[in-house]
């Protein structure tokens, strides 16, 4: 099996290396996965990485309680920049929640094998990701209390939400991507809860996993449906991909301040949605292979290929930046260009180049495969990209508001330090929810991953 | 009997009358604490009294009711208190209980206009104020009254919110422990007797200027009784060099009142006439209607100003030229000389030419004519001034001369240096300080607060326990004059009676009341007082219908000083002897005025334009005001220009936490003068003098209260009796600290945009549709939407900013009506201020001396409203009318409206703003108006309380609203008319005609928000002569 089957393989697929390390079977993939979980014991490492998040996200909760308590006068917003780090941070999590979806349901439609040990913790990215972007406009609410009013309900007053307001579209945008990918996920998770629930070494465990495998017995009828089920599922959750971020961007493009009133934002925020996507995923890849000894499953294959995905996304992101400059001039429209200018050189130049240089210069070193094939680097290069996309849409947001039309209102921005413990709090839920995501449950799918071996077993026979 | 009498201005119109003689006199009757529960009770009603039996015969039981039977008796007490004495001793607890009784005339929700005036540094404004079941919550202006027109200041619109100030001294103390007023009398019987015996030798009085004929008369008659007692007056912002300019010119005091709607060309010399002092508002009003160009011959004024520190009226300016304090008079002395034909005067000043050509502009327009000199410079500029008015046969036609309004014009300065002579020398034995606050304002040099403790027996009445009264044995509250009865003069000397409001809210004494304790009637009540004196003034069977007509009116009909003529003194009334008299000394002066800075840096002393000498400091809605043009609020600074300021190295940073709308660092410097110095921030004002700092009075006080204490920074402390407004020898060190200060718009560069657009004369009759062509208009039908047809009302508003002067009543007057709250100095820097309306600045040209622009920009209610579209939950929504409302109810609080509303009129409550707690504030608000709670977005609504209401009153009448029926609250208070408000579906309207006007133009109009409210293009009127002279643009 492996390399050293009998068919020689072509120069490109020489060159690439594999999906899954060699000499794994059956057994071993479904060992390796299912013991993080279910037998080995907790980890010092893990001990401490769950601690630490879990003390960030306690200040989130603080933040928050802080913040019902006193109004969001405690953020640094003000007129005219009325949106601040919840918005940013808002646009920034869903950005980051694309990938997992994309990698699930876009990959799995185009049949790319690759996708199988990513794709599960992806998911749950995304849905952590989701999650804590979900909080941000609740919390950014003058009246938090008052946030079901953008549903529809049948209100006692007959009061509808205003379906003019990308805000109202957001709100079913967001909601549907997450509940599409929630269960996209779990019905991911079903096969694999059924072999920890038979695995499992304690009564609760079995109880539970029993539970959340729903009566699953892995009869050839149940891998039928399931398989018609999930690839109807990745058939929903594709559009979505694109629709959740679309959406996300006609807050702004909907609005008529320059910087914000521009029609190439759909495309550009979905690209730059992917391209933060994928380099979260990278960067959570990255040190989970490595603490877990996944580096059979997650190859160099994977994260070569990631970070394709990421230069590609991050030129089309660039090409944005491009247009929105060669627009802002070539329209002749004082404000636009005005704004524009303002990025480049006004109070919050450094935030701007900052973003060029880790969104636009830095990346261009994946052109490199020895860049692409660095470990470190490219953790490196997508942590800058991170960061580099959380700037994004900070310049958008606030380079935009704070001089506008009227220079008579011009203003600036800061943040506060709720704003900040909010942010980092937020990255604290995001991570104490991956923590728990993976002790808890299989972060690689065991059965695809036998599938995996199955077809590398296969194609290897021909 | 107490008479209260309305106004018939509004259409609700009402005569209120009640006779609570009775009542008093029990009261009077009775002696030490007599608490009652109703003015029945003190009436002794019978009806009252078997309530009283019946309803609780043998025991005070509380009712199980949520409000109790005590609380039920204070609610009927002050329902009825409110209803009769204009609110004696009442304050309602609850608004729920309705009236068992309902008083005459009086039907709850609407309002009542009463008439009362208010005094300011020697000179009165007429006011009509909103009375609410007894609660004055609105001032507007009196339309009758010359000196108001209507109109109001930015000083008489905030004086509601120092009525219901919490912080107000409300006991009357003793060395800090609360006493009875009777032991007050006591005490002054005793010091009385004392002083008769030696004919008040020891005695002292001092006061603010005093302009009330009731309260000299009462001065008058006590100095009678004390003959050696002395009369002082001082007061930080007098008109001392006015009167002794007017000395100086015709051997004596003369009041002067300018015509300044018959005048073609003005000069203004360091006169801020357009909104500070006496008369501004009527200055102003009189000044727009002269400023409003049509196409066809040209009947608009021309104002030049020469100023050292950017004025309301320097940014009005055709002509502008930044002169030090000190070089005005040279100036005007030139000047006086160049209009009587010695045309090589000042041939050797650097504004020679300039001067020239206003000199020959005058001479164009002899008799229609002015120059009006400022009451902050010296008395040299004011006879230099009376010379050329004279000269130019002004006298009689722009010029009128009066009596002096005050009732004893003294030398101010002198009669306070006299006071403190006095006192230091151990002569005063018993000082009486009528109101002002002589600790905290006096020069620094006579040191009145240490001499002031050389005084055995110090009684301040006073409206704040402040720096005077902690350093007085006993301290008199005193009533607001919202609450208590006088009287007070106008600039032209028409006599008001001012009528109060509501009673005492902390048993607050009138001056008349309290000089009542120095004679044989202690216990007069300041009404018998005030009507007594009239009474002798009117006597005969015809007074009782003159003072009802008085009242009602809000002033005395032929009380108006006659005009007087009077005769220049032979010395400056002829050519020749101007010129041996002068020549000498201006020649020596020309050279050193061509020098760059002769004598150092010169300081310059100034009024605050929001919180005056310091007696508003404690006000909020003053403090938080931005201040004209420089757009501070809450402190003070020391003004400099660019030049001086890059001379001495200062700056500002726009730091990183807050920036230029909130948050400026400026630079603190040590200013060193004759001996003192003080520490304070350096602000950069393009268009001050070089080589001159301007400081303004009033801030940095010790005990002004809540809001007050701790801002900005004591001027005072550098203040000199010697030369008050301004002086050299100064000088600046840099201290390398820096100062946070709030300020709401720091960048005042259009950006090459077209906001406020402006053409000269010549130009806007080449092309009358200026306006249009330096922006785009985009078509109506540019909409996916079909276009809404406006059926009823299309309400809408045009500002004429060629009118407007920038003055900041309206923004005032928004905040009174509209409940809108203030947020403190550090919401401020953090760009929250709440204001709905703003009056914007902006410059143009160079920082040296910058042509500037007010804009006030108030909620657009655009058609295509940016705003409405993204609400999510429909908050803000547009009504048939056109208004773009906001629903406060369904605000959710996203700001998304804010962001994408293009003129960032929107307000949003970052925290809770508006104070739920303190008790008095609740009585101010404006009860048809929402008070909005914390995470609401808000805006202006164009009054739509005031919109409502007319509608209603009309559909009651089966009739439409009539054009000027309403009026929104910044167009009521505007001076210079500026704001029109009205019905655009009426093509007759005002504001109709207005829009149909070529200078029309809509702010941002190339958006297609298509705004109701749209602006009238400035056009500016400069003189050929000096423009060619200057370059055309610079």
């Amino acid at each position: 099996m492996g390399a050293e089957g009998p068919r020689l393989p072509t120069a490109a697929e020489r060159r690439r290396p594999p999906v899954i390390g060699p000499g794994h079977t059956f057994a071993t993939v479904t060992d390796k996965i299912s013991t993080i979980v279910l037998t080995r014991p907790t980890t010092p490492g893990w001990l401490a990485g769950f601690l630490v998040s879990f003390s960030l996200m306690m200040l989130l909760f603080y933040a928050i309680g802080y913040l019902l308590l006193e109004g969001v006068g405690v953020w640094g917003i003000n007129i005219p920049v009325g949106w601040g780090f919840a918005i940013v941070n808002f646009v920034w999590w869903i950005g980051i929640g694309h990938a997992g979806t994309l990698i699930s349901a876009i990959l799995l439609l185009l049949n790319q094998k690759w996708r199988t040990s990513i794709n599960r913790f992806a998911e749950a990215m995304t849905l952590f990701a989701v999650a804590s972007a979900g909080l941000f406009p609740l919390l950014h609410l003058g009246r938090p209390g008052l946030f079901y009013w953008l549903l529809p309900y049948p209100s006692t007053m007959g009061v509808w939400p205003q379906f003019r307001s990308p805000l109202v579209w957001d709100v079913f945008a967001v909601s549907t991507y997450f509940t599409v990918s929630l269960l996209f996920w779990f019905v991911g998770l079903i096969p694999d809860l059924a072999t920890l629930r038979d695995r499992a070494e304690t009564r609760a465990a079995r109880i539970l996993y029993g539970i959340l495998a729903m009566g699953w017995r892995g009869s050839a009828m149940h891998w039928h449906r399931y398989q018609t089920a999930y690839l109807l599922l990745a058939g929903l959750a594709a559009p979505l991909v694109v629709s959740v971020h679309t959406v996300v961007s006609l807050d702004f493009a909907v609005g008529i301040i320059p910087g914000w009133h521009s029609t190439i934002f759909p495309p550009y925020f979905v690209a730059g949605a992917i391209y933060s996507g994928f380099a979260m995923v990278l960067t959570l890849a990255i040190p989970l292979r490595a603490a877990y000894g996944l580096e059979d499953f997650i190859t160099m294959r994977h994260l070569e290929n990631m970070a394709k995905v990421m230069l590609a996304t991050g030129l089309i992101v660039a090409y944005g930046y491009a247009m929105e400059l060669f627009m802002a001039w070539y329209s002749g429209n004082t404000y636009e260009g005005f704004t524009a200018w303002n990025r480049i050189v006004g109070p919050y130049w450094p935030a701007y180049w900052a973003l060029i240089l880790c969104n636009v210069v830095i990346p261009q070193l994946l052109w490199f495969k020895r860049v692409r094939t660095k470990v470190p680097v490219l953790f490196v290069l997508s942590l800058t990209v991170n960061l580099g996309m959380w700037l994004e849409r900070f310049v958008i947001v606030v380079t935009s508001l704070h001089r506008d039309f009227l220079p008579s209102s011009w203003g600036m921005y800061t943040a506060t330090r709720w704003d900040w413990a909010v942010f980092v709090g937020s990255m604290g839920l995001f991570l104490t929810l991956l923590f728990l995501f993976i002790r808890f449950l299989p972060m690689i799918s065991i059965f695809e991953m036998r599938e995996l071996v199955s077809e590398t077993e296969a194609g290897s026979s021909d | 009997m107490i008479s209260v009498e309305c106004k018939h201005t509004k259409p609700t119109q009402y005569h209120g009358a009640l006779d609570l003689a009775a009542a008093r006199e029990k009261l009077r009757a009775c002696s030490g604490k007599q608490w009652w529960r109703s003015l029945e009770e003190l009436a002794g009603s019978p009806h009252f009294e078997e309530l009283l039996h019946r309803e609780f015969p043998r025991y005070a039981s509380e009712w199980a009711d949520a409000v109790s039977r005590r609380g039920f008796l204070k609610l009927m007490a002050a329902s009825l208190a409110l209803a009769g004495l204009s609110g004696c001793a009442g304050k309602p607890k609850e608004t729920i209980v309705p009236y068992a009784r309902a008083p005459e005339e009086l039907e709850p929700g609407k309002p009542l206009f009463f008439a009362t005036a208010m005094t300011l540094a020697g000179s009165a404004i007429g006011l009509l104020v909103e009375s609410h079941e007894g609660r004055p919550t609105k001032i507007e202006g009196n339309p009758d009254h010359p000196a108001s027109l209507g109109a109001t200041d930015v000083f008489s619109q905030a004086s509601l919110l120092t009525l219901y100030d919490p912080d107000r001294s409300q006991v009357l103390t003793y060395l800090g422990d609360i006493r009875p007023w009777a032991a007050l009398l006591a005490e002054i019987r005793v010091l009385l007797e004392r002083q008769r015996l030696r004919r008040g030798t020891g005695l002292r009085l001092l006061s603010e200027t005093v302009i009330s004929p009731t309260l000299a008369h009462q001065i008058r008659s006590l100095l009678s009784e004390f003959p050696e007692a002395k009369w002082h007056q001082y007061e930080p912002v007098s008109r001392d060099p006015a009167r002794e300019g007017s000395r100086q010119a015709f051997g004596r005091y003369v009041n002067t009142v300018y015509q300044v709607e018959k005048a073609d060309v003005i000069i203004a010399l360091d006169a801020d006439l357009l909104s500070s002092g006496p008369g501004c508002l009527r200055y102003a009003r009189q000044f727009a209607r002269r400023r409003r160009p049509q196409p066809g011959p040209a009947t608009m004024s021309r104002l030049y100003a020469v100023e050292c520190t950017p004025s309301n009226t320097g940014a009005m300016a055709d002509h502008r030229l930044p002169l030090r304090a000190s070089e005005i008079e040279t100036f005007t002395r030139t000047l006086a000389l160049a209009v009587r034909g010695v045309t090589e005067a000042g041939a050797l000043l650097p504004y020679a030419a300039w001067l020239g050509a206003l000199a020959r502009d005058l001479l164009r327009h002899g008799g229609r004519s002015v120059a009006i000199p400022g009451d902050y410079q010296s008395p040299g500029v004011h006879l230099w001034a009376h010379v050329v008015n004279y000269a130019l046969g002004n006298l009689g036609s722009t010029v009128i001369y009066t009596d002096p309004v005050e009732a004893e014009p003294v030398d101010q300065t002198a009669s306070l240096r006299e006071l403190v002579a006095d006192m230091d020398a151990g002569r005063v034995e018993w000082l009486i300080i009528l109101g002002g606050n002589p600790v905290y304002n006096t020069p620094a040099d006579l040191a009145f607060g240490e001499r002031l403790l050389k005084v055995p027996m110090r009684m301040h009445l006073s409206l704040y326990q402040d720096e005077t009264s902690a350093l007085c044995q006993w301290h008199i509250p005193e009533a607001h004059y919202l609450e208590a009865w006088s009287d007070t003069r106008a600039l032209d000397g028409t006599a008001s009676i001012v009528q109060p409001l509501i009673a005492p809210l902390y048993n607050g004494k009138s001056a008349h009341e309290f000089l009542a304790a120095f004679t044989s009637q202690p216990e007069r009540p300041g009404y018998d007082i005030v009507r007594e004196h009239w009474k002798t003034q009117r006597p005969g069977a015809e007074f009782e219908r003159f003072w009802r007509k008085s009242l009602n009116d809000g002033v005395i009909a032929g009380t108006a000083l006659p005009p007087i003529s009077v005769t220049l003194k032979p010395a400056w009334s002829s050519a020749l002897p101007i010129v041996s008299a002068v020549s000498a000394k201006a020649r020596a002066q020309e050279k050193a005025a061509g020098d760059p800075a002769p004598e150092g840096v010169e300081i310059v002393f100034r009024p605050d334009p929001a919180v005056f000498d310091g007696r508003f400091t404690n006000n909020g809605w003053l403090q938080e005001l931005p201040k004209p043009i420089t757009r501070l609020t809450w402190d003070n600074a020391a003004m400099v220009s660019p030049a001086t300021a890059q001379r001495l190295g200062l700056t500002y940073r726009i730091d990183s936490t807050g920036g230029e709308h909130g948050q400026v660092h400026a630079d603190v410097v040590e200013l060193s003068y004759r001996g003192r110095s003080l520490r304070v921030p350096v602000w950069i004002d393009p268009g001050q003098a070089d080589g001159c700092v301007t400081l303004h009075l009033g801030y940095g006080r010790t005990r002004a209260g809540h809001v007050g204490t701790g801002t900005g920074f004591n001027a005072y402390q550098l203040r000199t009796s010697a030369s008050p407004w301004f002086g050299s020898g100064l000088t600046l060190r840099k201290t390398g600290d820096r100062f946070p200060l709030a300020c709401v718009q720091f960048h005042h560069n259009m950006e090459g945009r077209a906001l406020v657009r402006a053409a000269t004369l010549e130009e806007f009759h080449r092309n009358p549709a200026f306006a249009h062509e330096l922006g785009e208009e985009p078509p109506s039908s540019l909409s996916l939407y079909p276009r809404y047809k406006y059926q009823g009302y299309a309400w809408g508003m045009a500002i004429d900013l060629n009118a407007c002067v920038g003055c900041n009543a309206c923004v005032v007057a928004c905040q009174a009506e509209n409940n809108i709250p203030i947020v403190g100095k550090t919401e401020v820097m953090r760009g929250r201020e709440m204001h709905w309306l703003r009056i914007d600045t902006y410059y143009q040209g160079s920082a040296d001396n910058p042509e500037i622009y007010f804009q006030p920009v108030p909620c657009m209610h655009c058609e295509n409203a940016p705003c409405e579209i993204v609400c999510p939950v429909g908050a803000t929504v547009h009504s048939a009318e056109g208004l773009n409302d906001m629903v406060y109810n369904r605000c959710v609080g996203t700001r998304y409206c804010s962001n994408n509303c293009p003129y960032k009129v929107r307000r949003f409550n970052f925290l809770q703003y508006s104070d739920w707690e303190t008790p008095s504030l609740k009585l101010m608000r404006n009860p048809n108006v929402t008070v909005r709670s914390r995470g609401v977005m808000e805006k202006c609504t164009y009054c739509v309380q005031r919109i409502n209401a007319a509608r209603i009153q009309a559909e009651k009448e089966i009739r439409l609203v009539r054009d000027g029926e309403i009026q929104t609250a910044c167009q009521q208070a505007c001076p210079a008319e500026a704001i029109i408000f009205g019905n655009l579906n009426d093509p007759q309207s005002r504001v109709a005609r207005l829009k149909a006007e070529p200078r029309n133009y809509a702010l941002l109009g190339e958006l297609n928000t298509r705004p109701r409210t749209t602006y009238l293009a400035a056009v500016r009127n400069p003189n050929p002569e000096i423009e060619k002279a200057e370059g055309h643009g610079s």
